[in-house]
């Protein structure tokens, strides 16, 4: 059996109860998942211990509204199966909403306090997805689908023409700290928005869970795979979905919410097809096919956006490459990549892999950084902005043969030690999944 | 008396120009086993389609227990009590044998679109399930995708969907389409005992299958029900004779 039919095969016949596979059908609750919960809330409150500085911070912050925003976008696509193009929209609109109604506290001295408003504004994006859904989900696939980049455009349209609630190109800003404080709180410095964020983000993740595991989420499931069949069965294939389509709208616009309190301004940059495709990126590098999986694409897409975008331009193209490379041969994501490994370790044969995996890593290693070698001095040489590039304070003159000698070396070895590898880790991943079962 | 479970007036069915059904009058009663047999491409499937909504009629109406259902889509005749098969397996792929199961049960058990039930807590319901799935047989693949069971195992988990809720009229669709002779009787037992007491209508090729289960069967060439009776009444009958031999013959 191959590698991908062996992750997908479950647990052998008569063994009950799936590992933690957050969202994955089939389990009843396994043990570890308070504990996994636990976990989670410890993280959220542990991180800004050890990452205190203000920009680790604001970072963080970006990562807890990018999670929302990611998950969100997965109750369509992962759990409905339907591909949205257009999901900034209630994102920007539950943040535009949210921005309004702080500049109504600050000027007309309303007294709603902070915490509350990216509820406010996920009833805003609920509102639209109530609206846009009433006749979007009448099919899924390429229907949805372009009717949701339709959406998109048009909103992103309509921010020009109504400026007085999209506030033209410069957008709209306010002021978070006018309200009544929260605890004396007023939410001036960043970690004050930390623990807020924290706390929604852990709120509106355990609300997509629980909502998953609801007759609405799994019958979302159900029609994912098959529409048809749920009709036989008593569910309009339509109701199931524009249920899905709200509560996503819901949460998206609680994560646009918590982006105006963080930032204080929204511009039509919030809510346009860029963001839409960022949100499916995230989601998809992270893996569609698990609950936690856009959690894990929204930080490493967070990390690439924020860290590595410092020390690199081209940035983007390593996205776009990892994109590519996740749809071509790891359509599971991330997760799904770690989550394959899984009928492995249950076995107790996980060690049979490390040796392997060790000997592959030196070569990749190479290979990966004589790639990314190569594309910097490319991009070095060509945008004539320096003659030189450094690296860890190391100045390569791009004009001598050395460091191009170098790359190619690393790629080569890299490659060619990358294929005396495989075979032995092929063989390593048959043994350690071989079941007892013929196969 | 009771009123028949399904009934047909004149159904007819074009596609495009091609009439595929033409003016069908049937009436199935409540409680028998009903087998509907004919020569390929004589339109069973399409009439199947016609009764479960998936396609809709073109003249004519249908009535289920003496209410009519002409014209309704197909999640509403199967929360009035008719459930059906597919001759191609129709499944969900990728939720464990144990969900697809559930999934069938969730409307006709009052979950409706529910979203503040947690699933997992209700133990009522998930005993039924796996009550379901230890009468099938299908017990031991409970956590298994859907998608990766054998054939045979698959299309039992079909007749599970089906019948799991309980429905009073139960459409089965060529059930032993593609299974060998010893997974067929499996499946004749399986069937007789899951539809005791309900209504059954049935698509079969298998003749052994059909008089085997059968209290009536209906004859359907070209579009047109040109016999229903008893099992022996049908075997007898000289145009139905006609209709299987002459099949060859006719084409010429």
């Amino acid at each position: 059996m191959k590698p991908q039919g062996m992750a997908r095969g479950g647990s052998p016949p008569g063994q009950h109860g799936q590992p933690g596979r957050l969202g994955q059908p089939g389990q009843l609750g396994p043990p570890g998942q308070l504990g996994l919960w636990a976990g989670f809330a410890l993280l959220l409150a542990g991180l800004p211990l050890v990452f205190s500085s203000p920009v680790a911070v604001t970072i963080m912050n970006q990562m807890g509204i990018s999670i929302l925003f990611a998950l969100s976008y997965n109750m369509l696509l992962g759990q409905g199966g339907m591909l949205s193009f257009g999901h900034a929209v209630y994102f920007g609109l539950g943040g535009f909403f949210a921005v309004h109604v702080m500049n109504v506290v600050d000027h007309d001295g309303w007294p709603i306090p902070l915490p509350l408003l990216p509820f406010l504004g996920g009833l805003f994006g609920l509102l639209f997805a109530v609206i846009v859904g009433s006749f979007s989900t009448r099919r899924a696939g390429t229907v949805f689908a372009m009717i949701s980049l339709g959406i998109g455009e048009l909103i992103a349209a309509c921010s020009i023409i109504f400026v007085a609630f999209f506030g033209g190109e410069e957008g709209v800003s306010a002021d978070r700290t006018m309200g009544p404080p929260v605890f004396g709180h007023a939410f001036i410095s960043e970690i004050e928005v930390y623990v807020l964020t924290a706390v929604i983000v852990f709120l509106a993740t355990a609300l997509m869970y629980l909502f998953s595991r609801t007759p609405a989420g799994r019958m979302a499931n159900a029609v994912r795979d098959n529409a048809e069949r749920a009709e036989f069965v008593g569910y309009s294939q339509r109701h199931v979905r524009f249920i899905s389509f709200c509560a996503s709208g819901f949460f998206a616009g609680i994560a646009g919410g918590l982006f105006a309190i963080n930032y204080e301004i929204l511009t039509e940059e919030n809510l346009n097809l860029v963001t839409s495709g960022w949100v499916l990126l995230m989601a998809y590098i992270g893996g569609v096919g698990y609950f936690i999986g856009p959690m894990v694409g929204a930080v490493l897409l967070t990390l690439l956006q924020t860290v590595v975008s410092v020390h690199t331009e081209i940035w983007r193209l390593y996205l776009g490459i990892l994109f590519l490379l996740t749809v071509m041969y790891v359509p599971t994501g991330l997760t799904g990549l770690v989550m394959m490994h899984g009928p492995a370790w249950r076995a107790g044969r996980l060690g049979l892999l490390a040796w392997p995996y060790a000997r592959a890593f030196l070569p990749l290693l190479a290979f990966l950084s004589g790639a990314i070698a190569l594309l910097e001095m490319i991009h070095h040489a060509n945008a004539a902005v320096a003659t030189t590039w450094v690296v860890f304070g190391y100045e390569f003159g791009l004009g001598s043969v050395w460091p191009w000698s170098i790359v190619a070396a690393l790629l080569i070895l890299g490659f060619f030690g990358l294929r005396r590898c495989l075979p032995e880790v092929r063989e390593a991943w048959d043994e350690a999944n071989s079941t007892g079962e013929a196969s | 008396m009771t009123a028949p479970a399904i009934s047909l007036r004149h159904v007819t069915k074009n596609f495009g120009m091609t009439e595929i059904i033409q003016g069908v009058d049937l009436d199935i009663r409540a409680g028998e086993r009903h087998a509907i047999i004919g020569p390929n491409g004589a339109g069973k499937s399409t009439l199947f389609h016609l009764i479960s909504g998936k396609h809709a009629v073109t003249d004519g109406r249908v009535y289920l227990h003496g209410s009519d259902i002409t014209g309704l889509p197909p999640y509403e005749i199967s929360r009035l009590g008719l459930s059906r098969s597919f001759q191609v397996t129709n499944i969900f792929p990728r939720l464990s044998v144990f969900e697809n199961v559930r999934s069938a049960l969730l409307w006709r058990r009052g979950y409706r679109y529910s979203f503040w039930h947690l699933i997992d807590r209700q133990k009522g319901l998930n005993d039924e399930v796996d009550a379901v799935l230890a009468d099938i047989g299908l017990d031991a693949r409970r956590d298994m995708p859907a998608g990766i069971l054998a054939y045979a195992e698959q299309r039992a988990l079909e007749i599970a969907i089906t019948v799991a809720s309980g429905a009073e009229v139960v459409m089965l669709d060529e059930p032993t389409a593609g299974m060998s002779h010893a997974e067929t009787a499996e499946m004749v037992e399986l069937i007789r005992r899951v539809t005791e007491g309900k209504t059954l209508v049935m698509v079969e090729h298998d003749m052994g299958v059909v008089f085997d289960l059968a209290d009536r069967i209906s004859v359907l060439v070209y579009g047109r029900i040109i016999a229903t009776g008893a099992p022996e009444a049908v075997r007898a009958n000289a145009e139905v004779q006609e209709a299987y031999l002459g099949e060859v013959a006719g084409a010429s």
